[in-house]
C-alpha cells in the first residue's frame, strides 16, 4: 500500500539527506544510527506508526550491490488508522553491531530484537533481557551470518547415544 | 538445558520470595501445542510468572531458504503453520510475485481465495478444537477433527495430498482444479454449517467453558497494538484490522463478508472470534465456488515466470523458450536486486514474508514474520495473577503453532 | 520380566501369550514435535481410530507407556529431552520413528536438526512419508506387533536379537568437519538477465 503523501513529505522535510525510495508500493527510508533512536520515537508519536510488524536484519556480505554495511537492520512499521507501511533501514558495521533498542516504544519489539540478537549478533543497548531464544543458551555461533555454514559446525551431533544395553 | 533461565533466578532472590515454586511446564507435555517450554513460578495455584523458553524446533528455515528456488521452498512454508499450509503457500508466493512484479490471471486469484479460506476454517477447526481438548472437551475435539478430515479430501482431490501440500508455483498453481474438487467444496459448504451448529450448541453457552474462559486472560486494545498483535486475537481485542479488507489482496475485493470483532479481549472472546470467522469464510467460499471466471490458471508465457505445458512447450516457439529459461541452471526467473515485504492475513494473523532478491533463482534471504512468535511473547503478560488450569486455557487460545514460533 | 532359567527349558505358549497381551496393548507415548504430530492426532481421530489396535489412550506420561511414536524433527536443543523420556519409559518399550525428518532429518539437513534420532536412541520401526498418512502409521503399528509376536519377551530376547545392535550404516559417520557433504556451487552467474 503506497504510504500516504502527506507522511512522504513529513518525512522528507524531516530527513532532508535520507535516503527514500519507493518499490512495488512499498515505501523505503535509510537512517543513519546516530539518529534512529530519535527518528523512531518521532515515527511513532507525531506520524503515529503504532503497530509495529517486524524487525529484521539482513547480512549484506555477498550481496551483489555495494551496500553502505554489511548488516542492514530493517523495521516495518503500520499504522492502523490509515493503513500505511514504511520500512525504516538502519545500516551497522561489522566490527560493533549495536544499536539502542525500541522496546520502550513497541513493546513488541522485545523477542524480534532477542532473535536478531541470537541469529546475527547485533546487541540492542537498552533491552530488557537480551538473551538466545532459538539457538540453545550455550551456543556461540550466530547462525543466519553469511560465513557460518547451512549444516553447522558439529554442534547437531554433538550427544551421547543411547543403546539397548544402556537405557 | 538451564533449568531456569538466568535473569528470573536473580530477580527471585532479589525479592526475597522464596515460598513460591516453579514448575515446568516442559517442551513435552501434553496440551496439543508441541515442543514449548514455560517455566512458571506459582504462588500455590496463582501464576506470578511465566518465563517462556523456546527453540525447541528451530529448524534454521531462514537460512534453507537462501539454498532454495522460490519453487522450492514452498514445500518448506508448508511446515511451517502447518494446520493450514495452503494459506502459508499463498503468502509465500503472494511475497515472490510482488518482488517479481507478476500479475496473476483471475481464475488464479479465485482459486488462491478458495484455498485460503479453507486453510483458514481447518486452522480454526484445530485451534478451538484443541482449546476445547484442554480444557476437556473431547467430544468437540473429535467433531472438529472429523471437518478437518473433509477438508483434507478436498486438498487431496486438488493436489494429492492431505497437508503440506505445495500447491502454489510461481505465477499460478501446481494443477488447475476439477470440476470433481469443486463438487467437493460444494458439499462442504452445503453441510458445514450444520457440523458449526452443533459444535456451537456444545460449547457456546456449555457452563465449564463459559466459567473457564471468560474473563481469562485480558488482553486490550491498546497493549494489542503495542505488542504486534494481528489476527483473530487483536480483533477480540478490539482492534478492527484485517488485511483482506484494508489491504485487499488476490480477489477479496470481489467478495462480501464481515470482519469479526469484539470489545472484552478475554479467552472466550477469541473463541467466539475464530467461530465467527468460520461462518465469514464460508460465505466467502460459496460466493467464490460459483463464481470461478474460466481460463487459464498460470500466467502467460511470455513473461517468463511459470512453467508452461508440455503441449505448448512442443508445440510452440514461446513455450519452449520459456521451458529452457526456467529450467537451464545458468538462467531462471529474472529477480530484480531488490527487497520486498508481501504480507496476508492467515488464520493465526499477519503472515509476512520480507525477501531480498539477488539476480539468482534463490532468494538472498527469506524472512517469515510469524504471528506465533509474537502472540507467545503475549502470554506472560496474559497469565499473570490467573491460576494453573488458566494457564492451558490461555495457550489454547493464543494458538501457538511450534513449527511457526521457532522457524 | 526376565526369568532366569536353564537353556534347555522352552516355555512358548506362556511366551506368546504374554506377547499376545503386550502387542494388543501398546501404550504410545506420542513425542509429537512438528507436523507429523498432527497426522498423529488425526490416526487417533475418529476416520482412522488407533485405538481399535490397542493404543486406546495416548497417555503423556514416559512412566505408563510402552510405545514411544516420535513424530516431527527433533532439533538439538529438544534431544536431550528425548533421551530422558527414553530413559523414563519402562521396560519393554519399543521406539517409532514417524515421518522423514524423525527417520533421517528430512527436508532439513541444517545446523540444528538431528540428522535421524536413531543416532541417538535405539530405533525399532521408521514410517517414511512427510507426513505419513495414517493409513501408513498403521500399517507400521501392525508390523511391530508382528515383531512383538515373533519375539520371545520372558527371556528378554528381543534386545538381544542377532543384528538388531549391529551398528547401523548411517550410524557409521565421517566426522562434519572437513567432510560433510557440501552444496553445490551457487548457480553461475545468469548471463540472460539484463543489468
Amino acid at each position: 500500500m503506497p504510504t500516504n503523501p502527506a507522511v512522504i513529505a513529513a518525512l522528507e522535510q524531516q530527513f532532508p539527506n535520507a535516503a527514500k525510495s519507493e518499490y512495488r508500493g512499498d515505501t523505503r527510508i535509510v537512517i543513519a544510527r546516530e539518529s534512529a533512536p530519535a527518528a523512531m520515537r518521532w515515527l511513532k508519536d507525531l506520524q503515529e506508526f503504532d503497530l509495529l510488524i517486524d524487525i529484521t536484519c539482513v547480512d549484506y556480505l555477498n550481496y551483489r550491490e555495494e551496500k553502505p554495511d554489511r548488516f542492514g537492520l530493517v523495521y516495518l512499521l503500520a499504522n492502523t488508522q490509515n493503513n500505511d507501511r514504511l520500512q525504516v533501514r538502519v545500516f551497522l558495521g561489522e566490527v560493533d553491531p549495536r544499536i539502542p533498542s525500541v522496546v520502550p516504544l513497541w513493546e513488541g519489539a522485545n523477542w524480534f530484537e532477542r532473535e536478531v540478537y541470537d541469529m546475527f549478533g547485533i546487541v540492542f543497548e537498552g533491552h530488557p533481557d537480551l538473551r538466545r531464544i532459538l539457538m540453545p543458551e550455550e551456543s556461540t555461533a550466530y547462525p543466519l551470518r553469511k560465513d557460518y555454514p547451512l549444516q553447522g559446525r558439529g554442534e547437531r551431533h554433538n550427544f551421547p547415544v543411547l543403546t539397548r544395553a544402556k537405557s | 538445558m538451564p533449568l531456569i533461565p538466568a535473569t528470573s533466578e536473580a530477580a527471585d532472590a532479589a525479592a526475597g520470595q522464596d515460598y513460591l515454586w516453579t514448575l515446568n511446564f516442559g517442551p513435552q507435555h501434553p496440551a496439543t501445542h508441541t515442543t514449548l517450554r514455560i517455566v512458571l513460578k506459582l504462588d500455590g495455584e496463582r501464576v506470578v510468572d511465566a518465563v517462556p523458553d523456546i527453540g525447541f524446533l528451530h529448524s534454521g528455515f531462514e537460512k534453507i531458504g537462501e539454498h532454495l528456488d522460490y519453487n522450492q521452498y514452498v514445500t518448506v512454508t508448508d511446515r511451517m503453520n502447518y494446520i493450514s499450509p495452503m494459506a502459508n503457500n499463498v503468502a509465500w508466493h503472494h511475497a515472490v510475485e510482488k518482488l517479481l512484479g507478476i500479475e496473476l490471471t483471475h481464475r488464479c486469484q479465485y482459486i488462491r481465495v478458495i484455498i485460503s479460506e479453507l486453510a483458514r476454517i481447518s486452522d480454526h477447526l484445530l485451534s478451538t478444537g484443541a482449546m476445547g481438548l484442554d480444557t476437556g472437551a473431547f467430544t468437540f475435539f473429535l467433531y472438529a477433527f472429523y471437518q478437518r478430515e473433509l477438508c483434507y479430501d478436498i486438498f487431496e482431490s486438488m493436489c494429492g495430498a492431505r497437508f503440506t501440500n505445495s500447491y502454489t508455483r510461481v505465477g499460478g498453481l501446481m494443477h488447475d482444479i476439477t470440476p470433481v474438487s469443486i463438487e467437493k467444496i460444494r458439499k462442504f459448504v452445503r453441510e458445514f454449517p450444520k457440523t458449526l451448529d452443533e459444535m456451537e450448541r456444545l460449547l457456546n453457552r456449555n457452563r465449564i467453558f463459559v466459567d473457564r474462559t471468560k474473563g481469562v486472560g485480558i488482553l486490550s486494545k491498546e497493549q494489542a497494538i503495542n505488542r504486534s498483535v494481528t489476527g483473530p486475537i487483536a480483533r477480540a481485542s478490539g482492534v478492527t484490522r484485517d488485511l483482506r479488507k484494508d489491504e485487499p489482496y488476490l480477489k477479496y475485493r470481489d467478495f462480501d463478508f464481515q470482519v469479526c470483532c469484539m470489545k472484552s479481549g478475554d479467552t472466550f472472546a477469541r473463541y467466539l472470534v475464530r467461530m465467527a470467522e468460520m461462518r465469514e469464510s464460508l460465505k466467502i467460499l460459496t460466493q467464490a465456488v460459483e463464481n470461478i471466471p474460466a481460463g487459464p490458471v498460470n500466467i502467460a508465457i511470455n513473461e517468463r515466470a511459470s512453467l508452461p505445458d508440455k503441449s505448448q512447450v512442443y508445440q510452440t516457439i514461446e513455450g519452449t523458450i520459456t521451458h529452457f529459461e526456467l529450467i537451464m541452471t545458468n538462467r531462471g526467473i529474472e529477480v530484480p536486486n531488490e527487497e520486498a515485504y508481501g504480507a496476508t492475513e492467515t488464520a493465526n494473523g499477519e503472515l509476512g514474508f520480507y525477501l531480498v532478491g539477488d539476480e539468482t533463482r534463490t532468494a538472498y534471504r527469506a524472512r517469515c514474520r510469524p504471528p506465533s512468535f509474537i502472540h507467545f511473547a503475549l502470554f506472560p503478560y496474559l497469565i499473570k495473577g490467573h491460576t494453573l488450569s488458566d494457564v492451558v486455557a490461555v495457550l489454547g487460545s493464543l494458538n501457538i503453532i511450534a513449527a511457526e514460533l521457532d522457524r | 520380566m526376565a526369568v532366569d532359567l536353564p537353556e534347555n527349558v522352552v516355555i512358548s505358549k506362556l511366551d506368546e501369550l504374554a506377547n499376545w497381551c503386550r502387542k494388543n496393548s501398546l501404550w504410545p507415548m506420542p513425542f509429537a514435535t512438528a507436523c507429523c504430530g498432527i497426522e498423529l492426532m488425526a490416526t487417533g481421530a475418529s476416520r482412522h481410530d488407533l485405538a481399535r489396535f490397542g493404543a486406546e489412550v495416548f497417555r503423556f506420561s514416559p512412566r505408563q507407556c510402552d510405545l514411544m511414536i516420535v513424530a516431527g524433527r527433533v532439533v538439538m536443543k529438544m534431544l536431550p529431552v528425548l533421551q530422558r523420556i527414553w530413559q523414563q519409559m519402562h521396560e519393554p518399550k519399543w521406539c517409532i520413528s514417524m515421518g522423514a525428518c524423525a527417520s533421517t532429518g528430512g527436508v532439513f539437513d541444517t545446523y540444528s536438526v538431528v540428522q535421524g534420532i536413531d543416532r541417538f536412541i535405539p530405533v525399532d520401526m521408521y514410517v517414511p512419508g512427510c507426513p505419513p498418512r495414517p493409513e501408513q502409521l498403521i500399517q507400521a503399528i501392525m508390523d511391530l506387533q508382528d515383531r512383538i509376536q515373533l519375539e520371545g519377551t520372558i527371556r528378554g530376547e528381543e534386545f538381544q536379537l542377532q543384528g538388531r545392535n549391529a551398528t547401523k550404516r548411517a550410524l557409521v559417520e565421517l566426522p562434519i568437519l572437513g567432510q560433510a557433504p557440501t552444496w553445490g556451487p551457487r548457480f553461475a552467474e545468469p548471463s540472460s538477465n539484463p543489468k
